[in-house]
């Protein structure tokens, strides 16, 4: 397992009133993310715990451009990663983004 | 005085001296070994029919149990290596030197054994390049084929899988060869006459049905969302600018994804009848759906797929049938309808470096080539004009004259940026390099070649390579699609924004596709139990695929 954390700041707050969301499920090549607005609006943080070790480059440049896209402010991701792929990665936080975006909690 | 007839001499010689273990044409199953020691000579050429599919497995081992000091250093010239014991002829010394075309379940083993010195190998082919061969230096002496049943004859019927049968016998038949069958059954007649008896020398009657491999069956319930993103792609931005109606999918979740998102994606794009109605497929399950709701008008066959008999049977204005009503495949004649009258090849690789060059051998694994270089390749002696192909062409050479300019064939590669186990699909350099250089071979395997590819398809988008005017503009619109992967991260982002503005790279976005949209509801049959709905029950799963 390896562990890495990413703290951004960011453009602008992200959209909704939700307080969490929970998308993807725990399995071999899947990933689970949780977000959660806990943080300032200008900042935004990736937790991430994986079970491929070394792909550190890959996924610096993966949130990189999630958070150059979405500006997720206020957001505090945690992935629980069971080897996916970049862009399962990718469509998982865009679909958290999405979710906590909705109406509701 | 000068024989001209020594062969024929020698394939009589060999007929009589097997004729003493058999009644008529049929030898009993205990006896096959005894009857390969009487025909086979050393170093004799040999067709051990290992189809794609349909594996002639009882003479496999037979042979294998042969005395060695009557039958050594075969020259084996089949198109699949496929079972164990395909093998265990080199292994023991039965056999040393091999021509084949595909090595799928025995890729690993084959590799090892190369490197190992165990096979001499003569190359690896394409299908129709080793049939080829069969007629002009690659004959081979002896025959061991296989067919559902015969007559006391020796008429044979293959049933679905024909697959590379008649072209073994023709080459072997009318070149003094001797052609032996094993088959599951003795009958008073066949259904349909598949090889008629006067071009089989001996028949083994099977105690049990020869093996064939599900091949073709892709459960739509391990389909990923980034397969539906990128089959998505491949249908807006491929098939449907072009208009490519006749063409060939090759094996894998991502076209099996394609065939799921016509009637539902494809539907709602208003592209039924436009793209995908006629095919050079094997009978694909995941194509069930689409058939059925009426969007494909022809499909010829390479082999058959387990599980589809009866479907087949039922819907005979789609596929080939016979006179029995069952389906008549053909291995040569479908690739060579996937050459010349497709339009589109589309299929997945594991490696494609910075020229578009593709390949589908690893450091560990050599799977051999199969039809895809056939299939993935523009037809040099092609002449029938087509809408999708004068475009292509037009594409690649927006100068050149309307009459004089040739078309081209869309040669499609799709897949993930990264494969199984977060394998990167892009490299710099191919491993196929690697093992010509280890191997000592004059000719890297690569499966289709750079400048035959015209399309990729990934999840970050869709590159026309037919727009790409220098080679550094063709490397950078490849790494403009190859996502996180080393040489996706390598690219040069202010060419690679040039190449998106001029329509060569698009991005999801630039096709009207939201990515959040790629979800398993758009698939027709999210499950194989889906597909036999589909089929009003007549599609039936092997085992392995049931979980109901």
């Amino acid at each position: 397992m390896e562990d890495l954390s990413f703290q951004h700041r960011v453009r602008a707050r992200a959209d909704g009133t939700r307080r969490s969301a929970l998308v993807g499920v725990v399995a071999s090549g899947n990933l689970e993310v949780l977000v959660e607005r806990v943080l300032p609006d200008e900042q935004c943080a990736v937790e991430i715990r994986t079970a491929a070790v070394g792909f550190g480059e890959v996924w610096t440049a993966v949130i990189d451009d999630f958070v150059e896209r979405f500006s997720p402010g206020g957001l505090k991701f945690s992935i629980n990663d069971g080897g996916a792929r970049p862009d399962t990665v990718s469509l998982r936080l865009a679909q958290a983004v999405r979710l906590i975006a909705e109406k509701g909690r | 005085m000068t024989s001209w007839q020594n062969n024929r001499a020698t394939r009589d010689a060999r007929i009589a001296a097997g004729a003493t273990l058999a009644r008529g044409k049929v030898v009993e199953a205990g006896d096959a070994t005894r009857l390969l020691e009487a025909v086979l000579r050393p170093g004799d050429r040999v067709c051990l029919e290992g189809d794609n599919q349909k594996q002639a497995d009882l003479l496999s081992r037979a042979l294998l149990a042969v005395d060695l000091s009557r039958v050594h250093n075969l020259h084996m010239v089949q198109s699949g290596v496929v079972l164990p014991e395909h093998l265990d002829l080199f292994d023991r010394g039965v056999a040393k030197k091999l021509d084949y075309a595909y090595s799928g379940p025995q890729s690993a083993r084959i590799a090892r054994m190369l490197f190992g010195g165990k096979i001499e190998l003569g190359a690896i082919h394409t299908y129709l390049e080793l049939f080829a061969r069969y007629f002009i230096d690659l004959t081979p002496h002896v025959a061991l084929i296989a067919a559902v049943s015969a007559d006391r004859d020796g008429n044979l019927y293959t049933g679905p899988n024909t697959e590379d049968t008649p072209t073994v016998v023709e080459a072997t038949a009318f070149k003094d060869g001797v052609v032996i069958a094993q088959v599951n059954e003795i009958v008073e007649q066949v259904p349909r006459v598949d090889i008629p008896a006067d071009r089989v020398h001996f028949i083994v009657k099977s105690d049990k049905p020869f093996f064939v491999e599900p091949l073709f069956t892709r459960d739509p319930a391990a389909i990923t969302e980034g397969q539906i993103l990128t089959a998505m792609l491949a249908i807006k931005g491929v098939y449907a600018p072009y208009g490519v109606q006749r063409l060939n999918h090759g094996i894998g979740f991502s076209t099996a994804a394609i065939e799921l998102l016509l009637p539902t994606f494809g539907e709602r794009l208003g592209l039924k009848g436009r793209i995908a109605t006629h095919f050079a497929l094997n009978p694909h399950p995941a194509l069930i759906p689409a058939i059925e709701s009426g969007w494909v008008r022809q499909i010829h066959s390479f082999g058959s797929e387990v599980g589809m008999d009866d479907y087949i049977r039922a819907r005979s204005d789609v596929y080939f049938t016979g006179p029995d009503g069952s389906l008549r495949s053909n291995r040569a004649f479908c690739q060579t309808a996937g050459l010349y009258a497709c339009d589109m090849f589309i299929g997945s690789t594991l490696q494609i470096d910075l020229q578009g060059n593709s390949s589908t051998v690893t450091a560990s694994r050599i799977a051999g080539f199969g039809g895809a270089p056939n299939m993935g390749a523009d037809a040099r002696g092609r002449r029938h004009p087509s809408e999708p192909w004068l475009k292509a062409g037009a594409e690649a050479d927006p100068d050149g004259s309307t009459f004089m300019r040739r078309g081209r064939k869309l040669v499609v590669q799709v897949g993930e940026t990264f494969g199984d186990k977060n394998v990167p699909l892009f490299v710099e350099k191919l491993d196929a390099i690697e093992l010509a250089e280890k191997l000592k071979l004059d000719l890297a395997p690569v499966m289709i070649y750079g400048d035959d590819v015209t399309h990729i398809v990934t999840e970050e988008g869709v590159t026309n390579l037919l727009l790409c005017r220098t080679a550094q503009e063709r490397e950078q619109a490849i790494r403009g699609v190859a996502g996180y992967t080393d040489v996706g991260r390598r690219r040069d982002p202010a060419m690679v924004a040039r190449l998106r503005e001029r329509g060569v790279i698009r991005r999801p976005e630039d096709l009207g596709i939201n990515p959040l949209d790629a979800d398993r509801s758009l698939l027709a049959a999210r499950s194989i139990k889906d597909l036999v709905r589909w089929s009003g029950g007549l599609y039936a799963p092997p085992s392995k695929f049931r979980n109901w």
